[in-house]
């Protein structure tokens, strides 16, 4: 398919503006465009038609069964399009003021509260533009307050269990800590040996996604946090998979002092191919006073900002955070209500019936019954047949499905990510369970099947040592590389998905 | 209302399969005391009628700028949205997509992305870009840390004529980058290249914002040179819909050029989500945040796009990330792509020239006196209003007019101004009004 640059003739155009007939302004020479930036000159037909084909060359939830594990891809739904797009919400502008803008800082409000009853804490930013964002914050948070304590030169370490997503140790240096890493145990819980002096007087804090990447539930959780609060230290939860313990298990009751909310996950804002997202971070009263500014606040007269936080940490993003995003997630609580219990609950049984349908063909590293989500491993077909976590994942397309994410978690080798989410039917869950057990019956028999998959999309399996070699990000127009008659080298087995 | 689909028949055969009797059982391992012994206490469920009349009620408690004559801008801007924008927005298949992480499902969304960073390429003159920051405010904490590591030092500079929240975003930053922020005062309304050349010292880099947070245009290729003289790297904060006008900043030495996209193809939807574009010389790409999109082939030859570089980031490096970063704005950033392919290079100038007509005119015809009067200015400018301009903004409200940003807010002694923005929405007509109301309201 060409680009929209090949697509483009000079002097076509699409939008126009109204007359105004009024003169145009000198700019100084010196601050004057000199040449045109060459835009794509099309007609709005083929606008249409060039971006209507791009999304027939893309897979979304509304396309098909989405097992992407730690991603949540759960239904999106289409009234929260419609209600994110009233004027009152779409055409509101940040610096409205407080009297012009009620519906919205209620709506924030709301939100807040709703978000400090579900992870069981006291107080709420919806500002984070994202999960990571969300990770940043709460560790800023902590140095803020072990700084109010005199504490913050001594305490410099966060201790991260190896099942971690990346964001959790790149969060950690971005706020200028230092990491120390914690293993995983037979069982899939924190290795409680392991952590065995590692957790002192120098420990900011524990970052943890409970349950973890391999979707088990930590059955030591509350000893560990124990363990830090005696030393002094923070709790923070990466709330990655939160689906699996709405309105079961509440964060703030296992423990933790900082929370971040991913609302692309569990409360369904559309990811849009990359995002937006939102990363709210629910926290314990004594860290509530370090939260970023503004806050929104319920006073005797209506809602509004408040500026007044002398201890803030200050903005990381902004304004008050992703509106239209609070919006469509709120919207999603609201329809579901107390019955958000009974929405992760459909989501753990949806993950066990998948699991005990395909575990047979697959190895699984820790046998336990399985939280929203579960982890094999296609480590046996790699050495009985030369075939990989990446060939199954490939293979998968073939059969209409999206596949789940792979090569992670790091600590289980040909790692597949699966998570089903509740909004699946079991005639789906079925349909991709038989196709997990033909793809190992033909690791088997047919393994060539699985290393030229997929068939039939617009593209084969991609040279991405390439595009990391030849670095071409951008259309190069007379100039660009025709890259076809360098060989393609095979992929590396990096993680996919989370 | 629900969006589950099991019946009980499912559950029952599900639950057998597994080989447990009740649900319940599924949660085995959470320890007794983590349990939950309550209902949460939230609202009871409500159906999709029950929903869309609630939210209509909130909606309706706001007051968009389609409900008043607005003239708000300061970094957030009432410029038009064409249909076709949130048509390819509300692609299913573009919508509700996760990261392309399988390139052979995600072609749409990777071209796309390719194509969105070729377009900020052109319009900032830069030889590459990433897929997107945040916003406006994020992509300078960006910019920081990736002249931090390019330089080996630890001193960020910023003008005090930087919209105000992206140098709270930067301060917010800085502790955990271990970055000391040092501020360039303005003198009447830009910058002084040499003060900014003195303070750039021993500077990672320096970040000013063109046109400023005050509409005026800053003496952009000197602030640019002053900044490199110091060996810092240069970085301009800059309007999408001012570079049909404006010259690009790789085109004037610039290193790296940030910017927030909303103005180009997203709603203002009350602060987000919008994107934020993020920019650099190609000496700069592995230092880069944020994903990447680059051209490859597959074994056949054929052309595709994948997330590239990916070495730089976090789910490869953990710690030694360049950034934390996954979840961006690629949806906005879409919305950026269509919308300046809607326009063309000949209507990226015409918005431009037509917002800077308007804001001329408005200049003369309001009759107040105008800050800065001397500096040229792009689409917004300020103008001294002879009493509090938060009480002129109140004033003109119960007129059915925003006449635009109290400026006392975030800069001392400009109590009285008023930072007024035309967009190419607002019209001759529409601009009488302002002046009308204002001096109804004005020194009252």
């Amino acid at each position: 398919m060409k680009l929209i640059y090949e697509k483009s003739r000079p002097g076509r155009r699409a939008g126009r503006f109204p007359e105004h007939g009024l003169p145009v302004p000198d700019v100084p020479v010196e601050l004057r465009r000199s040449e045109p930036p060459r835009l794509p000159e099309l007609a709005e037909p083929d606008l249409v038609r060039h971006f209507t084909e791009l999304s027939t060359r893309n897979f979304g939830i509304d396309t098909g069964f989405y097992p992407l594990g730690s991603c949540t891809m759960k239904h999106n739904p289409r009234v929260n399009e419609r209600i994110a797009a009233l004027p009152g919400f779409r055409d509101l502008h940040p610096h409205q003021e407080e009297d012009g803008a009620q519906g919205a800082l209620r709506l924030c409000w709301e939100l807040q509260e709703v978000l400090a009853e579900i992870t069981g804490l006291d107080a709420v930013s919806l500002q984070p533009a994202a999960g990571s964002q969300g990770e940043l914050t709460g560790l800023l948070l902590m140095r803020a307050y072990f700084g109010e304590r005199g504490e913050d030169e001594q305490r410099r370490k966060i201790v991260i269990p190896d099942t971690a997503h990346g964001t959790n140790p790149a969060s950690v240096t971005m706020a200028g800590y230092e990491l120390t890493p914690v293993k995983t145990d037979a069982r899939g819980n924190i290795d409680i040996d392991d952590l065995e002096g590692k957790v002192d007087e120098h420990t900011a804090g524990l970052m943890l996604t409970n349950p973890s990447t391999l979707g088990l539930f930590d059955e030591n959780i509350e000893e560990i946090a124990r363990t830090f609060h005696r030393a002094g230290a923070l709790m923070y939860y990466d709330g990655a998979n939160l689906n699996a313990v709405c309105g079961i298990s509440r964060p703030g009751d296992m423990g933790f002092d900082i929370v971040h909310i991913n609302l692309h996950k569990t409360f369904s804002q559309p990811h849009g191919g990359g995002g937006p997202g939102g990363g709210p971070i629910a926290v314990a009263k004594r860290l509530e006073p370090f939260l970023p500014v503004p806050a929104v606040v319920r006073r005797h007269d209506g809602y509004g900002f408040d500026y007044d936080r002398p201890k803030t940490i200050g903005k990381v993003r902004g304004f008050a955070g992703p509106f239209g995003v609070f919006v469509r997630s709120y919207a999603f609580i609201l329809a579901y209500g107390p019955q958000l219990r009974e929405m992760s609950e459909a989501a753990v049984l949806n993950a066990n019936y998948l699991l005990a349908r395909i575990r047979g063909a697959y190895e699984l590293p820790v046998d336990r019954l399985c939280m929203h989500e579960f982890v094999l491993s296609a480590r046996l077909l790699k050495r009985e047949h030369g075939v990989t976590a990446l060939d199954v994942a490939k293979r998968l397309m073939d059969y209409g499905f999206h596949p789940p994410t792979v090569y992670f978690p790091l600590v289980v080798p040909e790692a597949l990510m699966i998570e089903p989410t509740e909004t699946e039917t079991k005639e789906t869950l079925d349909a991709f369970a038989d196709a997990m057990l033909a793809i190992a019956e033909e690791a088997a028999h047919e393994p060539d099947v699985l290393k030229s998959a997929p068939h039939g999309r617009p593209v084969g399996r991609l040279d991405e040592v390439k595009a990391a070699k030849r670095v071409v990000v951008r259309y190069g127009f007379g100039e660009h590389p025709d890259l076809s008659g360098e060989a393609a080298e095979a992929i590396a087995e990096a993680p996919r998905g989370v | 209302m629900s969006y589950l689909a099991l019946t009980d028949a499912d559950r029952e055969a599900m639950l057998e399969e597994i080989g447990v009797s009740s649900i319940q059982e599924l949660f085995g391992d959470l320890p007794t005391g983590v349990r939950l012994d309550r209902e949460l206490g939230l609202r009871p469920a409500m159906t999709e009628q029950e929903l869309t009349a609630y939210f209509e009620e909130l909606a309706a408690a706001n007051v968009p700028v389609g409900a008043e004559l607005s003239f708000l801008g300061a970094g957030m801007y009432d410029h038009y949205v064409p249909a076709i924008v949130d048509a390819v927005m509300q692609r299913g298949e573009l919508l509700t997509a996760y990261t392309p992480y399988q390139p052979e499902l995600s072609q749409g969304v990777l071209q796309a992305i390719f194509e969105y960073q070729t377009a900020i390429c052109e319009l900032t003159g830069m030889d590459v870009s990433n897929a997107s920051g945040y916003d406006g405010t994020t992509v300078a904490a960006d910019a920081c840390f990736i002249a931090k590591h390019v330089t080996g030092r630890t001193k960020v500079v910023l003008t005090e004529a930087t919209n105000p929240q992206v140098r709270q975003v930067v301060k917010t930053y800085a502790p955990g980058f271990g970055l000391e922020v040092v501020e360039v005062p303005h003198r009447d309304g830009a910058t002084d290249p040499d003060e900014l050349r003195v303070a750039s010292e021993g500077a990672a880099c320096a970040i000013f914002q063109h046109p400023n947070f005050f509409g005026v245009l800053e003496p952009a290729a000197e602030l640019a040179a002053a900044a490199t003289d110091a060996e810092a790297l240069a970085v301009a904060h800059v309007d999408p819909l001012s570079l049909g006008v404006l010259e690009a900043p790789g085109h004037y030495g610039c290193a790296i050029a940030i910017g927030e996209g909303q103005s180009a193809g997203n709603a203002l939807s009350y602060g987000g989500p919008h994107y934020g574009f993020l920019s650099a010389r190609s000496d700069f790409i592995r230092r880069m945040p944020g994903r990447i999109v680059g051209e490859t082939t597959d074994a056949a030859g054929n052309r595709g796009y994948v997330l590239t570089l990916q070495t730089r980031e976090q789910h490869i490096r953990r710690e030694k990330a360049t950034s934390n970063i996954t979840t961006n704005q690629t949806l906005l950033a879409l919305g950026g792509l269509v919308y300046l392919s809607w326009l063309g290079p000949e209507g990226l100038r015409e918005v431009g020239e037509t917002c800077m007509a308007l804001a001329e005119h408005a200049k003369s015809r309001l009759g107040l006196p105008v800050l800065f009067a001397d500096r040229t200015t792009f689409k917004e400018f300020g103008i001294r209003v002879g009493r509090p301009a938060a009480e002129v903004v109140h004033d003109a409200r119960e007129r059915g007019v925003h006449p635009g940003y109290a400026l006392g807010r975030d800069y001392p002694g400009m109590d009285d101004v008023l930072l007024v923005a035309l967009t190419e929405k607002r019209t001759p007509v529409e601009i009488d009004r302002l002046a009308e109301v204002l001096a109804e309201v004005k020194a009252r």
